[in-house]
């Protein structure tokens, strides 16, 4: 059967069904009062109980976003957001009197995440991975902080690390991107509420895997986390990142800030399984998800690796990004995207080679499906001073259906002789013969469409740590559940 | 095994096959011989379901049931295996993958249980041992980057795994040297059974001196001409399909 | 997340006071004798323009499609409107592509201008075949005010550009090609224009219109050169409309004096199974801009656009192009390759779309520069937007120097050095230059690039 609009259209149901994460839970939350002023800035910093320069600079920031006007060059359109009309704090009612350990936390919020697949006790969860599970606007629990803390690993709530740890918050945070960086991000500097911070001492391999479960429940609420991580001298972690929300008709926003530090020979592999609520097969609802992500390799031959998977949200809009610095520094960025239905997504990387010898990779796979549009744009500079740099970049794209869009916007800027930089990239569909041949084969058009886009991704989906390559596989056949018939 | 009758197939609007009638017994070989364009590869597409081969007149009984509204995993699933001549590269499917999806499919579709990944590759060793296939093939992805034999050798590989009731082989012997062209011979030959029927589809004679025939049939024009046995297939080679197109010799 | 330099504000937002914006006293005074004052039409095409230019002034590097060339950068550009009179200068002897001299042209016919102004002595006509027409703006409007009416302002109707928008107020000069239907003519078109002859610096508008028919064929060889020290402007708009199944080529030579500046824009319209392509040779200019967009408007048709860059100095030459595939089976082809040296700088920006309908599209593109100093820069943006799913579409671009190993390679069997970095730079640039399909027109083009070479000139 031809892979077209008429064939999409003969399965809405299962657009809809296909997102699993779509409860909500009843959970009882404090809020702070519907609006932005600086007096919600300074609600969010006296409910952390901040010292003061913590404060300081929220405010600032919040002056600066006063003076900034939206950005509009992206290519997915949206109506202005209203940011009187959300709660800019959230947090479960339990967590009041913050608990100390997981037998403090609230039963009820245990069982958010268990039915997320994402167990929060130690002994039930999966083997060497650390989880800080961020519900709403306040981190819920953090596992196996003691066994990394025996490494000299700090994984903790950023909230607890501005009380806890001030000098490395105020050594580092804002460094990577500043509050006046761009819109999204200066409003998250001024109202970031949770988030997770890392910190990896010289010399120290990261015994466990770190990840972070982003979850927004609460209706009319946006969600800025903040997350920084440092990997000193010779370090080396592996990061990842969860996110999912329940299914509302409104759009909510979700603007966080991600800064990663990396000093000589340090190593950062950043992982990302985006799935928010994408929306209904109409485009109604779904997460705004515009994010800052950005690492510097400061140090010499320090490398950061981000490898995403895009499947959620009903606008994607974020470019993880890497300063190269550091002489022989690396940056890698391997992302799969896909859109299916109303979805959107504008989406890719900037690779800025400073240091000499710096090298980058590139591989980008994008996937519109439905009546979905998505952008790969991204930028690799060469400045006068990064001799020796190298870039490559591979932007494939592929369309499923004759009602989607899909685009490459590459901007490539070279001021050195002797950088390279190559970048190809390639537009197709699947072919109606790959299909007719495994369906010749037994295989069901729709196993056949996620094999074929699986064998599309390949190259990305191996990038991710074992424990998630396999949910990632899955989802990337969920994502596509109706885009043929 | 398989019955067509008066089959009349359009592509594009345009008539390939004519009233096409073919019977295929349980266990026999047949050999379709034709003319380039004469409908031998629409033949092949329209029994395994291609979109795109429209079926105005006649019927296409499998195992004595009609199989014109199955799509094509369900005939497969009841039996069905087309060696393609040009078989289709998936890249980055691992072929083992690929492999097991297919097999599990048709066992679901069968209610018999699935194979776990150990029982599979069991199965699959001794397939590959039989055939003498390498086993870097199975790690590579579906026929990318396989030479024209290796290609060939794949299907015959997903034939004797899949055990198709009818297979039908579409110009198996393109683009093969002799050697190659042995090998494979020999795999369709070592499936040779009582219980499954064998479609050759060719255009020369030099297959069928290895995979020797029951019957063989001369499609031009959309219909099959003639039928005889495998003499008739010499008769061909020396004389030409002039007196079957209608054309001066 | 903000990508760099990309526009805060829409373009409406830039408005530039008058007394600082370029051009505008010649405006104003330029309606005082303006080609075809009697012609209705054009004065409302001219007056709109001025009106836009005003709104919109200079394209300022804020704008998404200006990014990498700043024109507001070039600082005064203070010039004089050439007039008929500017034109009537001394040219020893006019210069051609072809090394041949004037007495044995392989073209066809020439219609040389000088300082923007069509001259009539320095032109032959003779060797036009039947049913072509090669003639000076100013004669169509007294002649022929119907055909222009038809053609001009039809193609080039983006009121956002305020380049175009000078040119439609201010259009001073050009030319009208029109090849009759069935017509293949057998010799190329020479168009010459001559610049920089002056006593002050002069700005010139040319419009012209290509208007080929159902079947017809052609070659054109646009060839701009800077032959006096006076620095000049150059705002040139061609629209070019071909007919059914109507091939035309055009390959054109910038080779501008080091005070110019030269923008053009070419709008062509590609109707079914017609075929246009150019290719663009860059040497000189301080800065040049040359953009392309081709409506492919027709099932079959095809473009092919190709072009060289060879920059020194502190030239700054863009290419900016943009292929819309608007109905199915269409195929676009293209090829820019660059080389650079000293603080010179080069820009490619390349847009493929295809539209919904546009199914079973080809379009490839493909960029690549080679950096021979520190100091040079090239910017690229080679794009795709797709919304249609049976396509076949790619773009590959690449920035990298000569290849060390080769040239260590070539001097170990005992060529020298400079010698050896020119075979590389030659052989670069040969994939393209290939891509030149008339034998006399590429020969042209390779001695233009032997001639350009660092060192060791015309010694290969």
């Amino acid at each position: 059967m031809k892979v077209s609009a008429d064939t999409f259209g003969q399965d809405n149901d299962l657009g809809d069904d296909a997102y699993k994460y779509g409860f909500v839970s009843d959970v009882e939350s404090e809020l702070a009062p519907k609006g932005l002023s600086e007096d919600t800035v300074r609600f969010i910093s006296a409910k952390k109980n901040e010292p003061a320069w913590m404060l300081d600079w929220r405010l600032t920031a919040y002056d600066h976003w006063l003076t900034m006007d939206e950005p509009d060059w992206q290519k997915p359109k949206f109506p202005p957001i209203d940011y009187q009309d959300a709660h800019y704090y959230s947090a479960p009612k339990s967590m009041k009197d913050g608990p100390k350990s997981l037998d403090e936390v609230d039963p009820e919020l245990l069982a958010v995440y268990e039915k997320l697949g994402i167990p929060l006790k130690e002994q039930e969860m999966l083997a060497g991975v650390a989880v800080d599970a961020v519900f709403d606007s306040v981190s819920v629990a953090t596992t196996f902080r003691a066994k990394l803390m025996e490494a000299g690993v700090i994984f903790c709530p950023i909230s607890e690390a501005i009380q806890d740890y001030p000098d490395l918050v105020r050594k580092y945070l804002g460094t990577v991107v500043p509050y006046t960086d761009n819109r999204h991000a200066t409003l998250n500097s001024a109202v970031f509420t949770d988030g997770s911070f890392v910190y990896i001492p010289k010399g120290v391999r990261c015994p466990m895997e770190l990840s972070t479960y982003f979850r927004i429940n609460e209706a009319n609420t946006g969600q800025f986390e903040r997350t920084l991580i440092i990997a000193d001298d010779d370090s080396y972690v592996s990061y990842l990142e969860g996110c999912t929300a329940p299914q509302r008709d409104e759009n909510q926003l979700h603007a966080a800030v991600v800064e990663l530090v990396l000093h000589d020979n340090a190593e950062i592999k950043y992982s990302t399984v985006q799935n928010w609520y994408p929306g209904d097969k109409n485009g109604v609802g779904g997460i705004y998800n515009f994010v800052t992500k950005r690492a510097v390799c400061r140090g010499k031959n320090s490398k950061v690796s981000w490898t995403q998977v895009e499947t959620g949200s009903a606008i994607t809009w974020k470019y993880p990004s890497c300063v190269l610095l550091g002489e022989g520094s690396v940056g890698e960025f391997y992302s799969i995207a896909i859109t299916n239905n109303m979805q959107m997504a504008d989406t890719g990387t900037k690779m800025i080679h400073i240091g000499k010898n710096t090298t980058s990779k590139i591989i980008s796979k994008g996937i519109a499906a439905g009546r979905s549009d998505q952008t790969y744009r991204g930028l690799v500079r060469m400045s006068p001073k990064a001799t020796g740099a190298r870039n490559y970049t591979q932007c494939d794209s592929l369309l499923i259906g004759d009602i989607c869009g899909a685009h490459t916007i590459p901007y490539i800027e070279c001021k050195n002789k002797s950088a390279v930089v190559e970048h190809e990239a390639t537009t197709s569909k699947i072919s109606e013969e790959q299909l007719f041949y495994l369906r010749q084969r037994g295989i069901p058009e729709e196993t056949a469409v996620a094999l074929i886009v699986n064998g599309f991704c390949r190259d990305v989906l191996q990038q991710l740590p074992m424990e998630f390559a396999v949910e990632a596989q899955k989802l990337v056949g969920i994502s596509l559940e109706g885009s043929v018939g | 095994m398989l019955e067509i009758k008066g089959l009349h197939v359009s592509v594009d609007g345009k008539e390939i096959l004519k009233g096409l009638d073919l019977k295929l017994g349980t266990g026999e070989v047949h050999a379709i011989m034709g003319p380039n364009g004469s409908g031998k590869s629409t033949l092949s597409y329209v029994i395994a379901g291609r979109d795109g081969y429209k079926v105005t007149a006649g019927d296409i009984l499998f195992k004595g049931n009609s199989i014109l509204d199955l799509l094509p995993e369900e005939r497969a699933a009841e039996g069905i295996f087309l060696a393609f001549q040009y078989p289709v590269e998936i890249p980055g499917v691992a072929n083992t993958t690929f492999l097991r999806e297919s097999v599990n499919a048709v066992r679901r579709y069968r209610g018999e249980d699935e194979l776990d990944a150990m029982q599979f590759i069991r199965v699959l060793r001794k397939k590959v041992a039989e055939l003498g296939v390498s086993d870097d093939l199975l790690k590579r992805a579906v026929n990318v980057g396989f030479s024209g034999g290796e290609k060939k050798r794949n299907e015959i590989l997903q034939m004797s795994v899949l055990e198709p009731a009818l297979a039908v082989l579409d110009e198996t012997d393109s683009g093969l040297d002799i050697d190659a062209l042995k090998i494979v011979s020999d795999g369709v030959n070592r499936l040779r059974d009582p219980q499954r029927t064998t479609l050759v589809i060719t255009h020369y004679q030099r297959l069928l001196d290895y995979i020797v025939p029951d019957y063989v049939h001369v499609l031009a024009n959309g219909r099959i001409q003639r039928t005889g046995g495998k003499e008739l297939a010499l008769e061909l080679e020396k004389n030409g399909y002039a007196a079957f197109t209608g054309e001066a010799a | 997340m903000a990508m760099p330099r990309l526009p805060e504000k829409q373009p409406e937002m830039s408005v530039t006071p008058e007394n600082t914006l370029p051009f505008a006293g010649n405006l104003a005074t330029a309606g005082k004798d303006p080609l075809g004052l009697e012609l209705d039409w054009l004065q409302d095409i001219r007056q709109s323009g001025v009106v836009r230019y005003r709104d919109l002034g200079l394209p300022a590097i804020n704008l998404e499609d200006w990014k990498y060339t700043n024109l507001l950068a070039l600082g005064d550009m203070d010039y004089l409107t050439a007039t008929p009179d500017h034109g009537d200068v001394p040219v020893d002897v006019v210069p051609s592509i072809f090394p041949t001299g004037n007495n044995d042209l392989p073209s066809g016919a020439r219609l040389v201008f000088v300082n923007g102004m069509a001259r009539a002595d320095l032109s032959t006509m003779k060797d036009l075949p039947a049913g072509v027409t090669l003639e000076p703006l100013a004669q169509v409007i007294d002649q022929n005010p119907g055909l222009l009416k038809v053609h001009l302002g039809q193609l080039a109707i983006d009121t956002d550009r305020a380049m175009l928008a000078l040119n439609n107020a201010a259009m001073n000069s050009g030319y009208v090609l029109h090849v009759a239907k069935g017509v293949v003519m057998e010799n190329p078109i020479e168009i010459i224009h001559i610049g920089g002859i002056a006593q002050q610096p002069l700005a010139c508008f040319p419009r012209n219109l290509v208007i080929m028919e159902e079947n017809s064929q052609a070659d054109m060889i646009v060839h701009h050169v800077g032959v006096g020290g006076a620095s000049y402007f150059v705002n040139t708009v061609n629209e070019i409309s071909l007919g059914q199944a109507a091939r035309l080529r055009v390959y054109n030579v910038q080779d501008e004096s080091h005070q110019a500046i030269n923008i053009t824009a070419n709008w062509a319209n590609v109707t079914r199974d017609a075929s246009y392509s150019s290719f663009n040779l860059s040497l000189g200019a301080r800065l040049s801009r040359f953009e392309t967009y081709v409506a492919l408007n027709g099932t079959g048709a095809m473009c092919k656009l190709d072009g060289a860059y060879l920059m020194r100095g502190q030239g700054h030459c863009d290419n900016t192009l943009r292929i819309d595939h608007l109905k199915p089976d269409t195929t676009s082809s293209v090829m820019f390759k660059g080389v650079l040296d000293d603080r010179s700088r080069a820009v490619f920006q390349g847009k493929i779309v295809v539209h919904r309908d546009a199914q079973r599209s080809d379009g490839q593109m493909h960029n690549k520069t080679m950096l021979l100093s520190d100091k040079a820069e090239i910017d690229t943006k080679p794009e795709l937007e797709i919304y249609a799913d049976d396509v076949k579409c790619a773009h590959g671009a690449a920035s990298g120097h000569v290849d060390e190993t080769a040239l260590f390679y070539m001097r170990s069997r005992g060529i020298p050095d400079d010698l050896a970095r020119n075979l590389l730079i030659q052989s670069f640039l040969a994939e393209v230059l290939e891509r030149v399909n008339v034998d006399t027109i590429g020969a042209a083009m390779n001695d233009k690039v032997t001639h350009w070479l660092p060192v060791a000139r015309g010694q290969i």
